[in-house]
């Protein structure tokens, strides 16, 4: 157990050491970047809408009511609500949402690749698979989360507004007035760090886990479930990392 | 072991030698000790069971495995010493027919035949669909270039397979089980289509097969993997008369009679 726990981060550690050296011939992943931005980015915007209002609705109405009986301003719940999104939640769950859709995306691809030996035929050409595959997941999810991030927090922040004015519990210049108040740019910022960090977290164990697949279609699915558990854990993981250094 | 290091219809020179290589994944041994010299314009055969490592050696040949000790030689060079850039031109060298065709499955046939050409030449889009049109014509699939790979059936994907792996002219050509899975007319074709590129473009091949018909048919030599070991190597002659009592029982139960 202690051996492969081991033997698993080596071939982790060697294959974003991989990654990092050819990630300067350019020339071999740029066909792939684009199609990727469009896959791990654009592609996304549905299901971070949809995650987006969620929370931010949800977290208005729980505010509201765990603030029901105390006598504060109102719209103290716009600032709580703002700056849990921004900070916590349209980071988090969105990258813990997109672990299932993107890691598993990225993982089954190369492990089919892998297993039916598309990976082998591509080195048999003389082309460099890591630098032809991983690179170009791996870079595209470092700078397609932060965006995401921002989708994710404004979609938020207008689903928290709405839900607001619609169940009569915070008319839109209260939330306004209460976001604003306790607005930091930081915290946009701190966010879209931790985005960064969790975009590299999903793509680069899915690639691991998809790269180095065996066994067939069976094996396949495995390394998929594997990494998305695992995307999601370090995530987590991550999260709390990130927190206790940067705040 | 009777061995036969001069096979009369091809010539003397070793093109890829195999020095006293093992293989073992994880704790696993695949084979070990194996010694083997291709010829330039021979065709070799490996057979054995199921299992027994005959993709894993062949994987050696252009280092797409590593091995646990041992050396392949490829024009008296190691090619494990290589840096990428050297491998590159070692591998560019070799065409490889993979056992289930390893067709990229997110682009189309054409593309998956053109791939080579657009990242390895600066071929024009006429002369890349000129050269595509060619290789597919070789394996007579012209009329399938724009059809999608997962609607191939698995005899199509095996000669796609192979119109890919000829495109950059390789010296050598590895086929990973050219004719498992398909009837016996369809594998009667690959096996002419083996034949004709091997003498029309005087290829060295190396054909890993369970299909004792087709191994008779299209090869010089055979070298036989059983019990973790090369266990037999000589030419097609010495198999018919050999008596060795493993290679016997291969050859037998593949219902190919020898006495
Ligand atoms: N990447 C790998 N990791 C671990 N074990 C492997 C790997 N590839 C192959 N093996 C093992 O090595 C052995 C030889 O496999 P190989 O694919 O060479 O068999 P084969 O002779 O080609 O069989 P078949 O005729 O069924 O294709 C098998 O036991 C297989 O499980
Ligand atoms: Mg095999």
């Amino acid at each position: 157990m202690r051996f492969t726990l081991f033997h698993e981060f080596g071939l982790y550690g060697t294959l974003l050491y991989q990654s990092l050296r050819s990630s300067l011939e350019s020339t071999t992943y740029r066909m792939n970047l684009f199609q990727e931005f469009v896959k791990i980015g654009y592609e996304s915007i549905p299901i971070i809408l949809l995650t987006g209002v969620f929370t931010g609705a949800v977290m208005t109405i729980q505010t509201a009511y765990q603030l029901g009986n105390a006598f504060i301003a109102s719209s103290i719940i716009g600032s709580i609500v703002t700056q849990s999104l921004l900070i916590e939640l349209s980071a988090v769950i969105s990258s813990l949402v997109l672990a299932g859709k993107v890691g598993a995306r990225i993982a089954t691809e190369l492990g089919t690749m892998r297993v039916s030996e598309q990976i082998d035929a591509l080195e048999s050409m003389g082309l460099n698979s890591v630098s032809f595959l991983v690179v170009p997941r791996i870079l595209a999810g470092m700078l397609m989360f932060p965006v995401l991030y921002v989708v994710a927090a404004a979609t938020g922040l207008t689903g928290g507004l709405l839900t607001g004015v619609l169940t009569d519990t915070l008319p839109a210049f209260e939330f306004m007035k209460g976001a604003r108040l306790f607005f930091f740019p930081w915290d946009v910022l701190f966010g879209m760090i931790k985005s960064i960090v969790f975009g590299f977290i999903i793509t680069s164990i899915s690639c691991y886990k998809g790269y180095y697949a065996t066994g067939g279609a069976e094996g396949v699915g495995q390394s998929t479930t594997q990494a998305t558990v695992l995307s999601c854990m370090y995530i987590l993981v991550a999260d709390f990392v990130l927190a206790s250094l940067l705040l | 072991m009777d061995s036969s290091r001069t096979p009369d219809t091809t010539s003397q020179e070793p093109l890829i030698t195999v020095r006293d290589l093992s293989k073992s994944f994880g704790p696993n041994l695949v084979w070990k000790d194996v010694n083997l010299d291709v010829y330039k314009g021979e065709t070799l055969a490996v057979i054995g069971r199921s299992g027994c490592g005959k993709s894993v050696l062949v994987k050696h040949f252009n280092a797409l495995h590593k091995p646990t000790t041992g050396d392949v030689l490829m024009d008296g060079v190691n090619i494990f010493d290589l840096d990428y850039v050297g491998l590159r031109q070692i591998r560019q060298r070799f065409g490889i027919l993979f056992q289930g065709g390893a067709l990229f499955d997110s682009i189309s046939t054409f593309e998956n035949i053109a791939f080579p050409l657009r990242v390895f030449t600066s071929d024009t889009e006429t002369e890349i669909r000129d050269r595509v049109m060619q290789a597919l014509e070789r394996v007579s699939l012209a009329h399938a270039a724009d059809r999608s790979t997962a609607e191939l059936s698995g005899g199509m994907r095996k000669r796609v397979g192979l119109a890919r792996a000829i495109i950059l002219n390789p010296e050598v050509l590895m086929y990973d089980e050219p004719t498992s899975g398909l009837d016996p007319q369809t594998s009667d074709e690959i096996n002419d289509l083996i034949l004709s590129l091997s003498e029309t473009l005087h290829i060295t091949s190396i054909v890993i097969s369970h299909d004792m018909h087709s191994v008779l048919k299209i090869s010089d030599r055979v070298a036989f993997l059983h019990d973790q070991a090369l266990h037999w190597l000589g030419t097609v002659e010495q198999l018919k008369q050999s008596q060795d009592g493993p290679l016997r029982s291969f050859v037998r139960a593949s219902e190919y009679a020898l006495t």
